[in-house]
């Protein structure tokens, strides 16, 4: 009798053993700079969790301008997390290089299938391997405040000249006419960015990637020569107005344009939920001619290559690259998902994925932003400078062109 | 004492240590924290630093050994060169400016001070009381007040009839680093008026007096009396503003940005060795190698200098026996 007792109390603590290995929960740590999109994330894993029960998945946001710092610092020392949200390009490069990534290529059969320009972004050059799984594009355009447009009879306009003409309108009326100022640099080269294109035309990014050209070329100088045409219609004492404050201008519609990303869009709505306001192509140089827009790959999902459980963490990296998952990323958080058939529902994404069938390339970002001094740094240190007038778009050209022939081949 | 003592040590040599080494057991434990604290957060990242600082890096991985190459980078190569310089002139624009605008101002205010007048004790927390207040928030605060658009100062040029004065400070390349370095003298002068008050009031008045019954004027006293008694004071304060300016970060990091707007022009070499370190996230690639021999060079400097400064300036001062 004692002896059954003893057997029964060792035979339910086995079972008791073995379930909990069976109903385990395995833990992913997902870390990202997303801070605002906590909840949609958390939302979204919910409903993972719920497909895919013993998998715990945690995500944690840290602020944008240290995730760098944190996240390095972290697989440094040997304790990143199992998804890693990272950042595409040079950026990428960065981690991806000295193996802290897993390659995915065989691992995640749906990114065959993802477009070729939003997976470049994830590939390491030097290998050749895709290292994330592509989470979101981003394209530069021109917002525009619908109400200020209506009352003083503006329709938007469609060309460069109809731009500073509708510009005027609004300076008349009393109004700024563009946000924008130059005291944040990125900014600038946003600005550069999102009207650039159209005048340097489609072919300009392969045949300067290819070293056929430079930034010397008069299609860019000239481009840079019609950016000072805004001038008079920035933001007053445009050198002191940083992003924040140009933000702020047309938020509070003290500003009938602000030109930028197509990441305001969720912000300006989450900000002032009565601002009227709607978004434009970049216009063209002449009528008739294109109206291009710059695209750019934001970042990417990726799995750390020293992960205790690679397998769970490739097998949420197949989720993330799922039409489910892009659809539901798209229609939260209002960003425009590479993932093949996902199809935006909000008018204005419908707007930016119908802007995106004329796109070319961010430039610096996209293609010289892997060594130092990248095309970014060069030209983002010179075009405060060149809006104030103390140095020529020649110059800043020029000085652009030298620093990145300094480790660039097809320049030197 | 010595009975004490050695009735301590006859009871306690039965049962533990004899009193020599209970004594530096007791020294062991109380020095051991601090010297751990020490080596973990001082001396290990700066040998980290000078070791990161002799290899090549390919993103966050070292590859190989690269010698001095990093530093002949920063020092030799352009755009690097360029910026390093660039950097290093704006900490020395920021230390003499300082040395003036901050120290100087601080001076006198000590003098009015030391002189004891109406009002003494308020005028003293008036002065130190933005020290107290947190640099982010001090630099948060500065930059709306120089807003060209929303900001206090330009407001109250505008009111004063100064239009011409109404600026965007802070984005023109002429007034941007003077802005930066005017706010952190607005932040920092009570500290340098408090030490040199304190200087000050330790002075016997029989000095002074002394001074002036042999007919000296206000003039002759500061300059003949006050100041070469002060002087230890002043060299506690030169040499802190000097590591103080070459180490700054925190400030044109919250007030201007990690790049140094606009176009390099409040660039300092602290927020240099941030941005090559880690990163600018909008712009350039992360180089731990580069960073990190910027690091040590920026260390060596101030360490020598400072160590060369203090010499000099200990050598000059009067002791007040």
């Amino acid at each position: 009798m004692k002896q059954a007792k003893v057997k029964f109390i060792l035979a339910s603590l086995v079972i008791m053993l073995l379930s909990s290995f069976v109903l385990a929960q395995t833990k992913l740590d997902f870390w990202s700079w997303r801070v605002e999109d906590i909840d949609e994330y958390n939302q979204i894993i919910q409903r993972f969790e719920a497909e895919n029960p013993g998998i715990d998945v945690e995500f944690q946001a840290f602020e944008a301008s240290t995730y760098n710092t944190v996240l390095t610092s972290a697989l440094t020392a040997g304790e990143g997390p199992d998804i890693i949200h990272v950042r595409a390009y040079g950026n990428f490069e960065t981690i991806a290089e000295p193996g802290f990534l897993l390659p995915l290529n065989d691992k995640v059969p749906a990114l065959e299938a993802f477009p070729k320009l939003a997976v470049q972004g994830q590939t390491l050059r030097s290998d050749g391997q895709v290292y994330a799984v592509p989470f979101a594009s981003q394209t530069l355009l021109v917002y525009y405040n619908q109400s200020i447009f209506d009352e003083l009879g503006l329709t938007p306009p469609e060309t460069w000249n109809e731009f500073l003409a509708a510009a005027q309108a609004i300076k008349d009326a009393g109004l700024i006419p563009i946000a924008n100022g130059t005291a944040t640099a990125w900014m600038d080269e946003v600005l550069v960015g999102a009207l650039a294109p159209s005048f340097y035309g489609a072919d300009f990014y392969n045949e300067v990637i290819t070293g056929e050209t430079d930034f010397t070329d008069q299609r860019f100088v000239g481009a840079l020569k019609k950016l000072l045409e805004l001038r008079p219609y920035l933001a007053p004492d445009f050198e002191g107005v940083d992003y924040a404050t140009a933000q702020n201008l047309f938020l509070n519609e003290l500003a009938g344009i602000f030109i930028g990303g197509s990441w305001e869009i969720a912000n300006f709505r989450d900000q002032n939920p009565d601002l009227n306001f709607d978004i434009m192509a970049p216009p063209a140089a002449e009528a008739g001619s294109p109206r291009l827009v710059s695209w750019f790959l934001d970042g990417g999902y990726a799995v750390n290559a020293d992960t205790e459980n690679q397998d769970v963490a490739v097998k949420f990296a197949n989720f993330l690259a799922s039409q489910e998952f892009g659809q539901q990323l798209t229609d939260t958080l209002a960003n425009i998902s590479p993932v093949p058939g996902v199809e935006p529902n909000d008018p204005l994404l419908k707007k930016v994925a119908d802007f995106n069938k004329n796109a070319t390339p961010y430039i610096m970002l996209v293609g010289f932003r892997y060594e130092e001094p990248t095309g970014s740094v060069l030209l983002q240190e010179r075009l405060p400078g060149m809006f104030a007038g103390n140095i020529s778009p020649e110059q800043v050209a020029k000085e652009t062109t030298e620093g990145i022939a300094g480790y660039y081949e097809p320049f030197q | 004492m010595g009975i004490q003592r050695q009735t301590t040590n006859k009871e306690s040599s039965r049962f533990t240590l004899p009193y020599r080494s209970r004594r530096i057991l007791w020294l062991a434990t109380l020095l051991v924290p601090p010297l751990l604290f020490f080596l973990t957060f001082v001396v290990y990242p700066m040998v980290t630093a000078l070791i990161y600082s002799l290899y090549e890096w390919e993103g966050i991985g070292r590859v190989g050994f690269a010698g001095l190459e990093n530093f002949r980078k920063l020092l030799f190569d352009q755009p690097f060169q360029g910026w390093t310089l660039n950097a290093f002139w704006h900490n020395v624009i920021v230390f003499v400016t300082l040395m003036i605008v901050q120290n100087g101002v601080a001076l006198l205010l000590a003098l009015l001070l030391g002189n004891d007048p109406w009002g003494t004790r308020f005028y003293q927390v008036v002065f130190f009381l933005p020290v107290t207040l947190a640099l982010v928030l001090v630099g948060f605060q500065w930059r709306l007040f120089l807003n060209p658009l929303i900001g206090i100062v330009n407001r109250f040029f505008d009111v004063v009839g100064l239009e011409a004065l109404s600026q965007p400070w802070l984005g023109q390349a002429s007034t941007a680093l003077f802005a930066l370095i005017i706010v952190n003298a607005w932040r920092w002068v009570g500290f340098p008026t408090i030490v040199f008050l304190a200087a000050i009031r330790s002075i016997p008045y029989e000095y002074f007096e002394a001074a002036r019954l042999d007919g000296a004027n206000e003039w002759h006293v500061a300059r003949h009396v006050t100041w070469p008694l002060i002087a230890p004071a002043v060299t506690i304060i030169v040499i802190l503003t000097f590591i103080g300016s070459f180490n700054w970060f925190d400030l044109p990091y919250v007030m201007a940005g990690v790049d140094g707007p606009p176009g390099r022009a409040t660039d300092v070499l602290g927020l240099y060795f941030y941005r090559t370190a880690f990163g600018e996230v909008s712009g350039g690639i992360q180089d731990f190698g580069r960073g990190s021999a910027l690091a040590v060079l920026m260390f060596l400097f101030i360490l020598l200098v400072s160590t060369f400064w203090t010499r000099i300036l200990r050598s000059r001062e009067v002791e007040l026996s």
